[in-house]
């Protein structure tokens, strides 16, 4: 294999590269084959061929309407929600040196959350600022949660510096806090409210449209370079913020940079599809046992991450043949994962 | 007369608000070996990170090359001044040349992270501390003293004219804390870079150091050559030590050797 294709992704040391760049490339055609499948699996049964003759232009107008009015904006959500997850959870596993941390320790899910129900519950209820909330729509209202928790966690985060521990406890004192006020609003809410509220908090791709695809991937059209401008200081990273330091990273400016990529990922996603849980944890663990990589390698785990979102969206659809909400089966997929993990964790540290 | 490499100039250090020097003057002059010794907590390793920006002083300025370290970016610093932390994190799946490797990133662009030149001073870097065989062993299958000598390797692919070392011989036994003091020196005699260390034992950092400083409570006690330094009456105020101290018969360096305390001075028998 040549050098130039390492160079070209960045990666630095060469013993990897051939396997990350395969990885990689398979990781992309299975991208492509859920995508395909996302669009042909429904009600109305449609072959592969038929699929890519419509996406490339060719097929009749039912399928024409099927794929690109239905099908294609859900499959197309699904792709960028995974992305924007699993990139944002390796971002975080790497600079938090911690495989458990997750973009929600952030503080955006939960900020983005309280954001959602504020507007579906105190705007329904008709309260002035509340109904001019809903006015904004509750993706708008969500994002702007998101951000501001975020911006709190790093906020009270910050002491000459912020330090990757801290911020993970900060973290999560400041999510129970908007838990508990999302718990709040929706316990006082009326049934209808919390159950709108409840199904926007499980994760969803089943309500999005073309309007909710568009910011995803303008997010991710800018999110991507710079998240690979950071690879070197990433690599640098694992040995400790002193050492990074004394390789010239400025490990303050980069820490700062890869949080707000992170956050404003995961925050599109979010805004997207509601709270898609486990993949941002998942996706980047995945990624990283396929290449072997001492830290989970980006595009890789965002690609992971997009396999995921469809295939769990599409599985429930095909297996059970009705809705069911893809965070219940990202959650489902993830909670064990997730067990598997620190027990075998914990028998590492026995050893 | 020759520019220091490195200059504490008045510097005022702490941590939070706990100060450990104020207005502390230090040169380093190029080309030589130079150990920080003390008791615990008399601030070696906080001047050693003052020295390598890991602290920035409250006060006063720290100088490389004559340069105040603030006016330059990260990244020129790194090119000019190595340092080695007293506790890196050991990465997982990473080689013993992957590791090295990361030296390298000073010298490295965005859009060219690798280069030739690298991979030779990396292999250069691997060759003189002696770990060629285990090149591509992951690091965390290496012994402590293998460990640790792959870490001064990614330090020497730095390639930097200065060198800090916080503590490179502590969870050493014996012989592998010869070995990297051994390293330390010809590090030194053959690229001439300069080398400013904190280690704990007097009798080894007498015998590899051209200069040894003695910080104490907030200043600088004693400060030469090995002979003018390690004196019975430095080792009582710096250790509260009452030690004879002698010439060793293999160096010629001065030897420190404990006294035990006379009996009624002793810590009573409960």
């Amino acid at each position: 294999m040549s050098r130039r294709q390492g160079i070209d992704l960045g990666v630095i040391a060469l013993p990897w590269r051939a396997r990350v760049l395969w990885i990689t490339l398979g990781c992309a055609v299975l991208v492509l084959g859920v995508f395909t499948f996302g669009i042909a699996a429904g009600s109305a049964r449609m072959g592969v061929g038929d699929v890519w003759t419509t996406l490339l232009g060719a097929g009749s107008r039912t399928f024409g309407f099927i794929v690109f009015e239905l099908r294609l904006p859900r499959a197309a959500a699904g792709i960028a929600v995974g992305l924007c997850l699993g990139l944002a959870g390796a971002l975080t596993q790497t600079f938090s040196r911690n495989p458990l941390a997750t973009p929600d320790i952030l503080g955006v899910t939960s900020g983005a959350a309280a954001g959602a129900v504020v507007a579906i519950v105190i705007g329904g209820g008709g309260y002035s600022v509340g109904a001019s909330l809903l006015g904004l729509g509750i993706p708008v209202v969500a994002t702007i949660g998101g951000l501001l928790a975020a911006a709190v966690v790093y906020g009270l985060s910050w002491r000459q510096g912020v330090d990757s521990f801290r911020l993970i406890l900060i973290g999560i004192g400041v999510t129970a806090i908007l838990g508990g006020l999302t718990n709040f609003l929706l316990v006082r809410a009326q049934l209808t409210q919390a159950t709108a509220a409840t199904q926007w908090m499980v994760g969803s791709l089943s309500g999005v449209s073309w309007a909710s695809v568009w910011p995803m991937l303008v997010v991710l059209a800018v999110a991507v370079p710079f998240a690979l401008t950071q690879t070197a200081p990433l690599d640098l990273g694992q040995l400790g913020d002193d050492f990074s330091t004394g390789l010239g990273v400025a490990v303050q400016r980069h820490r700062l940079l890869v949080i707000v990529i992170a956050v404003v990922l995961t925050s599109a996603a979010v805004s997207a599809a509601g709270p898609v849980e486990f993949v941002a944890f998942v996706a980047p663990q995945v990624a990283r046992r396929l290449t072997r990589t001492p830290r989970p390698p980006l595009i890789a785990s965002a690609l992971v991450g997009a396999v995921l979102v469809v295939t769990a969206d599409v599985g429930a659809r095909v297996a059970f043949g009705t809705e069911i909400p893809v965070g219940i089966v990202t959650a489902i997929i993830g909670a064990p994962y997730l067990i598997w993990l620190i027990t075998r964790h914990n028998r590492k540290e026995r050893r | 007369m020759t520019m220091p490499a490195l200059v504490a100039d008045r510097v005022t250090l702490g941590y939070d608000g706990h100060v450990v020097f104020t207005g502390l003057t230090v040169q380093i002059e190029p080309g030589t070996v130079t150990t920080l010794i003390g008791a615990n907590g008399c601030g070696k390793s906080t001047l050693l990170k003052a020295f390598g920006r890991l602290l920035a002083p409250s006060s006063g300025v720290v100088r490389l090359e004559g340069t105040p370290v603030r006016q330059l970016s990260a990244r020129a610093v790194a090119r000019r001044l190595a340092i080695l932390p007293q506790k890196p994190l050991t990465p997982a799946a990473t080689t013993v040349r992957d590791l090295v490797m990361r030296g390298r990133h000073p010298h490295q662009t965005l859009l060219r992270p690798w280069s030739a030149e690298d991979a030779a001073k990396v292999a250069e870097a691997i060759a003189s501390t002696g770990m060629t065989e285990l090149a591509d062993r992951d690091v965390g299958s290496l012994s402590g003293g293998q460990l640790q000598r792959a870490w001064i390797a990614l330090v020497l692919a730095q390639d930097a004219p200065v060198i800090l070392l916080d503590e490179p011989t502590t969870f050493l036994d014996l012989s592998h804390q010869l070995e990297v003091l051994r390293l330390v020196r010809q590090i030194n005699a053959r690229q001439g870079s300069t080398i400013v260390m904190v280690l704990h034992d007097l009798s080894l950092a007498a015998r590899y150091s051209d200069r040894l400083i003695v910080l104490h409570e907030g200043g600088v006690l004693a400060d030469g050559a090995p002979w003018d330094v390690i004196t019975p009456a430095v080792l009582a105020t710096a250790f509260g030590l009452e030690a004879l101290v002698m010439a060793d018969p293999a160096s010629g360096r001065p030897l420190v050797v404990p006294l035990e305390p006379a009996p009624d001075t002793a810590v009573p028998a409960i």
